[in-house]
């Protein structure tokens, strides 16, 4: 699984850091610090953050379910 | 171009991407995304599949993240040929062919050029090659970077406080490493934010235990015996001992491959377009030729059609869709590249955004929260307009300024808004350097009118 | 013939069912202002992001009163209490938010919620066991507000046992909430020092807690409120009693709406439903689509402009009330395709059911939670599961909008 997140668009909402702790982290505030390559037991966790983020943020792949949310991140 | 010729283009043309980063692969996902089903090539000197740069200096110094693990998700199937590990050395235009270091030549009858920037080694070629001295660019650069910080190194001493080299600094000291930091002007990010916010940045890294260092220019890294950096001399005559030293002095674009080729391309990137065609030397566009990411300068129509560079991760997504679509597209269907210059940074727990070119602005008033709190927003003004505003942790109110660029809004900003202290009342003027002078490695380069770069000798980057 | 004004329909009890063509009417006219007055009613989806985001706009409760002839859609009665964060601007906004974060997320707290997903389930699973041998239950009172209700309650460290007591006091404090219910005129005296009293009544049930607390702290949220430390300070006292109110309210208010509106849509969606029952990975992007299909904070009453702004060409004067209309945003056609279409495979599901900005919802990941689990042990539980009445009968309130009962029968429970 490999993923990025798109932090012009992040406004620290935290979502993705409540979901998925172990990929996901506050760093401060606002700022966000990620592992772009997440083992694959945070499959579903990731799959979460994704459809959780407010501003679409998160892009991923080799997620199972999250193909339209992976399709989505890119909107607007 | 007849339809009929561009039917073909799209059904069985050769596409050539020479880069393969953000741009090189987001191109090439939208060129497959909007229906491109011939030949597509993507070459690449580094011998990866295209690997994010961002966590590079953050995640990844700060153990978050491996650093040769930031390989970019795929946004789908892109049915190419990889040629990585492998420069692209020449172009011929007329030929229509890409010369490869191992000798091989490749036909398009499209190119895109991605090839990025490289990290600005230090100029004295001896001293670089000092064990120790460092740049931090490639997943190979943050590996030995990182390598050497779990070593638990005596100091690091990071040459130049942009924001690639402040967030180094971070870094180390949330490692709780020993850090001295350098910088020509007389503060950090002073070229991309101005002397106001970069006093910000210079208290920031000073209480967070940052030697920083002001006014100075290193002038020798000193070896021990055995061929490893043990000192660093700067111009005050002040002698740092550091095991580590991190150059961090701006970017150099890859353009010498294009040298000869007739291209616009020059030290300040390749002058194409709004639609990201590609200039000739003549300052006439190609139609075959298109650019995008951070080796591109292209007009902007908010910011007085000046060629703008930026080095920033949206641009290089963004101008790298653009390009792809008008590459497979014609006259009408064509788009210009209007991407709202944007870019983040994080360092000693703040986050950092800004939009528009804060360069560009003489004044700047702090219209929400204050400096003094490390937590607010400052807009930048230019002839009256508002052209860029930076936030510290006050991210989501970036969006209503971004507007207020778009929409050429008055500065100063008389209206009130939330949370204005007596300090965001006025105007005060925003610091920048006189541009003629260098600094490290602004962010944002506004670099004049003319497509022909050839003859420039301006560095902004260069210590 | 005089007719209503839209405003007024849209809190109209009656059109409480299904408000969403009134909204497709508001939408005609993305800046509506009837009334003199009145409030300004912003429905189209850009708008309302952008004033979420612009800092021309307040949420101060002084500029409200300030605004508001009529006081409509003031939630919070002071009641003794200062303004809790969701009634303030920053930078007390901002330093308030961010004291009540420490003991609930990232980065101080990163796993609290994430933490309480078991205990969720086996709340959830007790509560659906004790639907016994019943053919039909009403959702509401057996499930989707006691389910909240006992989370937050362990979330903040109230006992679970007083909820009758504290109940008779949330009440009129979130029917104020409510544009509709206010009497206006003579009545609006009693009707507001009803309110103030209730959540000063709930203060003071509160500040027996929290002196607890203060001096024997617990794993709980309002030990973390009454001893945070931080860059911040602390609180004062009355400030952790305004938060904690806020939380407790918020805390269930929105999620029963949530939990509730979940099932409707599902009940109305059979083959939604069955996909649930047979992947409860679906819960993730169902709850996403809920909170834009049908969200459960309907619109945002309380801003105020502190200078004239204008908004598609019209000017709205300084000083003026704005409603945000989330729902009739989350259903914008310029911004959703096919919009009236409940669709949790849509890609982009980018709703404003948790607002944005600086007061987007605090709790949004428990909402998020509980409803992602109750909706799927709900569609996993019960067998073939029907609506009594459609629509079913509505709570009053059009701003936390939702039925008051849902009645579902079932064939049995698994």
């Amino acid at each position: 699984m490999r993923l990025v997140v798109d932090l012009n668009k992040c406004q620290g909402y935290a979502q993705c850091a409540f979901l998925a702790p172990d990929v996901f982290a506050m760093h401060g505030e606002e700022s966000l610090l990620y592992d772009p390559r997440p083992e694959d037991e945070q499959r579903e966790r990731v799959a979460r953050a994704v459809a959780a983020c407010p501003v679409q943020a998160i892009t991923a792949d080799g997620l199972d379910r999250a193909g339209a949310s992976q399709e989505a991140s890119d909107v607007r | 171009m007849s339809a009929d010729h561009l039917e073909r283009l799209r059904r069985e043309g050769r596409i050539v991407i020479v880069g393969a980063s953000l741009a090189g692969l987001r191109a090439a996902e939208t060129l497959r995304a909007e229906g491109f089903a011939g030949d597509l090539t993507l070459i690449g000197d580094e011998p990866h599949e295209p690997y994010d740069r961002p966590p590079l200096s953050k995640s990844a110094l700060l153990g978050m993240a491996s650093p040769l693990r930031t390989q970019l998700p795929r946004r789908r199937e892109i049915d190419a040929k990889w040629r990585l590990g492998v420069a692209a050395t020449g172009l011929d235009l007329a030929a229509k062919r890409v010369r490869l270091a191992d000798g091989d030549e490749v036909e398009y009858d499209r190119l895109l050029i991605a090839t990025g920037v490289r990290a600005r080694p230090w100029f004295k070629e001896e001293e670089a090659r000092l064990d120790g001295v460092c740049v931090l660019r490639t997943r190979e650069d943050a590996a030995d970077l990182v390598r050497r910080l779990r070593a638990g190194p005596r100091r690091v001493f990071v040459i130049g406080a942009g924001f690639a080299g402040s967030e180094v600094a971070s870094a180390c000291r949330e490692l709780g490493l020993p850090v001295s930091m350098a910088e020509r002007a007389g503060a950090p990010l002073v070229g991309a934010l101005g002397g106001v916010i970069g006093s910000v940045a210079a208290d920031l890294a000073t209480e967070h235990g940052v030697d920083l260092r002001t006014h100075v220019t290193v002038t020798a890294l000193e070896g021990d015996t055995v061929g490893r950096v043990r000192a660093v001399h700067l111009s005050d005559e002040s002698v740092v001992e550091a095991d580590v030293v991190v150059v961090s002095l701006g970017s150099l674009r890859n353009t010498e491959w294009l040298t000869g080729s007739g291209l616009g391309a020059g030290p300040r990137g390749v002058a194409c377009d709004a639609g990201c065609r590609a200039f000739d030397f003549r300052g006439i566009v190609t139609d075959d030729v298109f650019v995008a990411g951070d080796v591109a300068r292209s007009p902007h129509a908010l910011f007085g059609y000046q060629f703008l560079s930026l080095e920033h991760w949206g641009n290089a997504v963004a101008q790298a869709e653009t390009a792809a679509h008008n590459m497979i597209c014609d006259g009408a269907d064509r788009r210009p590249h209007l991407w709202m210059p944007a870019f983040w940074s994080s360092m000693f727990g703040v986050n950092i955004k800004s939009v528009g070119v804060p360069p560009m602005g003489e004044h700047l008033m702090i219209t929400q929260g204050s400096l003094a709190e490390r937590r607010f927003t400052g807009v930048y003004g230019h002839q009256g307009r508002v052209v860029a505003a930076v936030t510290f942790d006050n991210a989501r109110w970036l969006e209503f300024y971004q507007r207020q660029i778009e929409r050429g809004a008055p500065f100063p900003v008389e209206f009130p808004t939330l949370d204005r202290r007596p300090e965001g009342r006025q105007p005060v003027p925003a610091g920048f350097p006189d541009p003629s002078l260098p600094t490290h490695g602004p962010m944002v380069t506004l670099s004049g009118y003319s497509p022909a770069d050839q003859q420039l000798v301006f560095h902004p980057s260069r210590h | 013939m005089p007719h209503a004004s839209l405003a007024r329909q849209i809190t109209d009890f009656g059109n409480r069912a299904n408000p969403y063509p009134l909204y497709a009417e508001l939408r005609r006219t993305p800046v509506l202002h009837e009334e003199e007055d009145g409030p300004y009613l912003i429905s189209s989806y850009y708008d309302i992001e952008a004033l979420l985001h612009d800092p021309r706009i307040s949420s101060d409760a002084t500029n409200l009163a300030a605004a508001g002839a009529d006081g409509a859609g003031e939630p919070e009665e002071t009641g003794g209490l200062p303004p809790s964060f969701l009634r303030l601007d920053p930078p007390e906004h901002d330093r308030l938010r961010r004291i009540a974060n420490t003991g609930f997320g990232p980065p101080h707290r990163p796993r609290r919620i994430e933490g309480m997903r078991g205990a969720m389930r086996e709340i959830v699973t007790e509560l659906i066991d004790g639907f016994g041998d019943a053919r039909q239950v009403d959702l509401v009172d057996q499930f989707a507000y006691p389910f909240p209700v006992t989370v937050i309650c362990r979330l903040l460290g109230v006992p679970r046992e007083d909820e009758p007591t504290f109940r008779t006091w949330v009440d009129p404090l979130v029917a104020s909430l409510d544009p509709e219910k206010r009497p206006g005129g003579a009545q609006e005296a009693e009707y507001r020092q009803s309110a103030q009293e209730a959540r000063m009544r709930l203060g003071m049930y509160l500040s027996g807690l929290v002196e607890e607390r203060a001096r024997e702290p617990r794993d709980d949220l309002l030990s973390d409120l009454v001893n945070s430390r931080g860059p911040d300070g602390s609180m004062t006292m009355m400030e952790v009693l305004s938060t904690s109110v806020l939380l407790l309210i918020a805390g269930h208010e929105t999620t029963v709406n949530l939990i509730t509106n979940g099932m409707l849509t599902l009940l109305r969606h059979p083959e939604v439903l069955g996909r649930l029952r047979e992947d409860p990975g679906l819960s993730v992007s169902i709850v996403e689509e809920l909170l834009r299909y049908e969200p459960p904070v309907q619109l945002v009453p309380q801003r105020t402009c502190i200078t004239d702004i204008e908004v598609r060409g019209v000017t709205i004067p300084k000083g003026s009330r704005i409603w945000l209309m989330l729902a009739a945003g989350n259903r914008d056609p310029e911004r959703f395709e096919d919009p009236d279409r409940f669709d949790p495979d849509r890609g982009d599901i980018q709703h404003l059911g948790f607002g944005s900005g600086i007061h987007s919802c605090f709790g949004a990941p428990l909402a998020r939670l509980e409803t992602q689990i109750a909706l799927s042990e709900l569609a996993r539980r019960l067998e073939n599961p029907r609506l009594v009445e459609d629509p079913p009968p509505y709570r009053e309130n059009a701003v936390l909008r939702g039925p008051r009962h849902l009645d579902v029968a079932f064939d049995g429970v698994r």
